[in-house]
This record gives C-alpha cells, structure tokens and sequence, in this order.
C-alpha cells in the first residue's frame, strides 16, 4: 500500500509529508479537548450565598476541575526542562536525577541479565540435553512477575536499591535466554557443516560462524527485555521508594500534583522510546540479508 | 595405476526406525584414483548426498569403511573440501571474508596481507575480480557457486566433493559454470568426486561415471568409462562418435535398468566388490542403436536431466 503511494506521480510530497502532519492535527484535536474539559468555568456561582460570602471572591465563582489543563502541564514540564537536575532533599529531586536513577538501575540490572542469560542460552542452545535439564526450572521461573520477586529479594539483599536493581536482573533475563537458546540452536545446519569440514575449532565456531548466525534473533530477546524491564522500574521503585521516576509519580500522587504526574508518564515513555529505538539500532547492524 | 586417493570398501547406511530396519545402500565398493574425476549418478532417494556425507565426514556408515589416502576417514578433513548445493555462504561476510575464514582455518598463522594475496588468487580464478566487498545477497546464484568453488579451491585440498552443485542453477550459468569448473580442475589435476543427476554434466566433467541403482538397498550396478578425449568442451562435446553411445547407454540405465537391477542380475556374474567397468563409448553396436532412438539431444528433454 505503502510502495502504491510513493510511486503515484505527484503525490510524493503527501507521502513523505503526510503522516507527521495528521500526527500534529491528531496531537492538537487531543490537546483541544483535553483543553475543553478541565478549563474553569469563569464566573458561575457553584456554592451558596452563604459559603460565597464566607470564601469570598474567587472560591465563589470558578470552580478549577481537578484534572490540569495542557497549559497546566505545560508550564510544569517547561519547569522541569528548566531545571532538571535540582536536588533539594529526599522528597524533591528534579526529574532528570529521577530518570538517570532509573536509568541507571534499569542498565545495571539488564547489563548483569545479559552476562548470565546470553553464556547459558549459547549453552542450552548447543546442547539438547542441558536444554532439557534447564527447561523445567526455566518454565517455572519465567512467568513469574518480576514482583514477587520483591519481598525476598528486601529480606536477602537488605537493601532497597539492589532489590530494584534484582527484579531488573531477572525480569530481563528470560527473553534474553530463550531467544539466544533459541537462536544457537536454529544456525543453520549447512553452516555448521562448513565449519567442520574447515576443522574450525569450537571457540572460533562459537565466536565466528554461531555468534554472527543468532546475533540477530538474540538483539531481538535483548530488546524485548529491555522494554520490560523498563515497564518494571517503574513499578519497582513505587514499591521501594527514595529514588527513581516510579518513585517520582508515586510521590507526586500522594502531593496530589496531576501535573508533575502527567509530567512524570510523559518522560517514563519517551525514554522508554529511546531505549527501544536505540536496540533497534543495533539489531540492525547485525542483521544480515539473506 | 597408483593407489587409489579414496577406496571405498563394502559401506552401508542403515536407519532403524520403529522395529523395521531400513537400508539405503550397502555392500558399495568404488575408488578414485588421484587427479580423476568422478561423478556418481542415480535417482533421487539412493543415498548419494548420505556417500558424499560420509566421505566428507559428514556422516558416518553403518557399515563398511573409506580409506582417503590409506588412511580411515574419522571425521572432516581440511583435506577434503566440499562444495555445497546451497552454497552455505555466510551471509554476515563478504566474498573476501568467506574465502578468507575458510583460509585462515587452513592456517592460522597466516598473517592478513598473505591472506587477502591468497584469497585474491582464487578469486581471480573463478572470475570474480572485482566483486571481493560483496555480501552473498547482492550475488547471483552462479556467482554465489563461483565464491563455493574459490573457497573448496583456496584450501588446497586433496580432493573436492561437490554434492549437484549446479542443479540450482539456471541452464545458461550451469554450462558456463561446469566448463570453468574442467578448465579449473585440468589446470590444478584436482581429484574430484561429483553427484549430480544431470547426464551431460557427468559426460562433460566425468572421467568415470558410477551407476546407482534405486533405493532402498541401492547398489553400484556398473562404472561406466568416459573415453572421449579430456580436451572435450560444452560446444563440440556432442560430435565426438562416442558421445551418443555413453549417453544412451546412461539413459538407458536410468530410465530401464536402474530399477530392474536386483537380484535376478545380480546372478549373472555380478560382483558387489567388482562392479564392472563399462567402456560404451567403444561399442560399435550402440552407436546406430543410439542415434536412431535420440537423434537430438533436445528433443527428449524430460530424459536430459533425470530428476
């Protein structure tokens, strides 16, 4: 459909141009009626004679919906671009130091999944009978929510940020380790054969023909993981609390600030965006046409 | 004769599969002496890939063994290359990369400058100057065999086992692949043992062509002898009086004998140990025989390649 479009004379420019410009009409329709639904109702008196006189003016006559407006939202987010790394004690961190804890957890957790998860796939992978011993214990572990994790890993670990930076570890570690099981063990066989005719030995055939074979079905478990473990962070540090973007929105729930909140979901999925982009990236530069 | 480069004595391939026992070929005998060319012909489901699979190493006989130079196959051997029909190029590499790893396994101490000038040579060889920073997908399937070829060719081997190499190709690039293939083989004396289903290619290329029979239980019926000159090219290879004579002589293996042979043949005389040696291309008697029957080699093409 797509290939129709580019190749219709004269409808390049709609093409190339089309889709971001119906994404702003889309962003502004979604602003405009967020905008009509919690703007103030300027001068309609919402409370009796009595309670006006009490209050007096402004409490009388508009009535503020608990919902901010986008200006709201606006204004708080370009507080936050203005000053993202402020540090003014432990209930008030500006959102960038927020995110780079998360962050920081979230890379920690992933680095240390992928340096046990991507050795044990390359092991299951190689060998059917290590795949069949680990594939009892794996089926049993993998659906497990990261979660449940939490409370053993505070009582083992004693430590709040090592137990968020634990359920990282091991909700990151499952598709990292099937799809790079998954990978190895599907190289093509003709491949295989070349190396052994050649008498590669198995280190050069693991590194040069495996490796480069299931690179790309194993970027694609690392990108799975890192999209969950970023969903989980954020759950994660709600739970824990003192540092991070999930703790971030937590506290700003209980200051009642919709606005920091919005603020906060806002970031959590433009980073989450990155880090999802960025794999891709790389996922692309090891695969290879066949 | 010199002693045999490969001698095969009395393999089987047997598969056991839910009590009944299935046996693809066995009691197989044949050798190939050094700088001959051999081509094994045969239906489909007789076990040629599984032979070629055991001299390489690939695979291993129920029965029987193979000597390679006087010496027990027991697994691959740089000594012997094979020359895959998939090509099995490695797509994440380039042309030179691919001929490259295959030389570096050969020698590791190599450095990269030897290398690359080893590499280029056998590039050169196989016409694909020019094409070195190429990755498998931007090749044409005869290309993609060339770089196969540079690459069974770069490692010096003993010998070189080609399992239907060209069947995946279109016929133009086939014929011009299977002529560089005798050029590159008469230059080098290369020992050669081909499969291959295509009776003009085995005529072409082989100096001896081994008959199968059919599966199950498939055996060397006879080796049929080429004795048209080795200077024989694709052009004028059907003018020499012999050419006929061993072509029907194949085909009519193929279509008639390949699946009678059994054991009422077997009687007459017929030695699994000793397959005979057939020179049709001397018999005199076949060659009005054989013009009559197919006068043009395009007018049967349902017989020209036995699929």
């Amino acid at each position: 459909m797509k290939g129709r479009i580019l190749r219709a004379p004269g409808r390049a420019g709609l093409s190339v141009w089309g889709a971001p410009l119906l994404s702003i009409v889309l962003l502004l329709m979604f602003l405009g009626l967020w905008h009509a639904g919690t703007k103030p109702e300027a001068g309609k008196q919402v409370v009796t004679d009595e309670y006006a006189k009490l209050v007096g003016g402004e409490a009388a006559t508009g009535q503020k919906s608990a919902l901010p407006t986008p200006a709201d939202v606006g204004r708080t987010l370009w507080g936050h671009l203005n000053d993202p790394f402020y540090d003014k004690g432990p209930n008030d961190k500006g959102i960038g130091i927020q995110l780079a804890y998360s962050i920081a957890r979230v890379a920690l957790g992933y680095f240390l999944a992928a340096l046990v998860a991507i050795p044990v796939g390359f092991l299951i992978g190689m060998s059917p009978l290590v795949y069949r011993a680990l594939d009892p214990f794996i089926q049993v572990l993998k659906p497990i929510s990261p979660l449940a994790w939490m409370p053993l890993a505070l009582f083992t670990l004693k430590d709040s940020s090592v137990s968020s930076i634990f359920v990282i570890f091991i909700c990151s570690m499952w598709p990292m380790l099937i799809n790079t099981a998954f990978g190895v063990a599907s190289v093509r066989k003709e491949w295989l054969n070349v190396a052994k005719t050649l008498e590669v030995g198995p280190l050069r055939k693991a590194f040069r023909v495996i490796l480069p074979a299931a690179a790309p079905t194993i970027m694609t478990g690392m990108r799975i993981s890192i999209g969950i473990a970023w969903l989980v962070i954020v759950a994660a540090e709600m739970l824990v609390g003192g540092t991070g973007i999930g703790y971030f929105v937590w506290n700003e729930w209980n200051n009642l600030s919709i606005a920091n909140i919005i603020s906060g979901i806002l970031a959590i999925g433009l980073v989450g965006m990155f880090l999802d982009l960025s794999l891709a990236k790389l996922t692309k530069l090891v695969t290879f046409p066949e | 004769m010199s002693d045999p480069l490969i001698r095969i004595e009395g393999i089987a391939k047997r598969f056991a599969g839910r009590g009944i026992e299935t046996t693809v070929f066995d009691d197989l005998y044949f050798s190939v002496q050094p700088g001959e060319f051999v081509c094994l012909i045969g239906h489909s489901g007789c076990g040629k890939t599984t032979i070629l699979n055991i001299l390489a190493g690939l695979d291993e006989a129920s029965e029987g063994y193979v000597f390679v130079g006087g010496r027990e196959v027991s697994g691959p051997s740089l000594d012997r290359a094979v020359i895959f029909q998939s090509h099995a190029l490695m797509p994440w590499l380039t042309v030179m990369g691919n001929i490259a790893f295959a030389v570096t396994s050969r020698w590791p101490d190599w450095n990269r400058e030897k290398v690359r000038e080893h590499c280029q040579k056998y590039i050169d060889l196989v016409n694909l100057t020019g094409a070195e920073k190429k990755r498998p997908a931007e090749l044409s399937g005869g290309m993609k065999q060339r770089v196969g070829i540079a690459r069974a060719l770069a490692i010096q081997p003993q010998m070189l086992l080609m399992d239907e190499p060209f069947s995946a190709l279109d016929a133009l690039t086939r014929g011009v692949l299977q002529e560089e293939v005798l050029r590159i083989c008469a230059e080098t004396n290369q020992t050669v043992f081909m499969i291959t289903h295509d009776v003009d290619e085995a005529i072409l290329l082989a100096d001896k062509i081994v008959l199968m029979t059919n599966g199950p239980r498939a055996k060397i019926a006879e080796i049929v002898v080429n004795t048209m000159p080795r200077s024989r090219t694709r052009h004028d290879l059907h003018k020499h009086p012999h050419y006929y004579r061993i072509r029907n002589h194949l085909i009519e293996f193929l279509v008639d004998r390949s699946r009678a042979f059994d054991g009422t043949s077997a009687a007459a005389g017929y030695d699994p140990r000793n397959p005979p040696l057939v020179q049709p291309g001397l018999d005199p008697g076949a060659a009005a025989d054989g013009a009559t029957v197919i006068p043009e080699r395009s007018t049967t093409p349902a017989l020209v390649a036995v699929r």
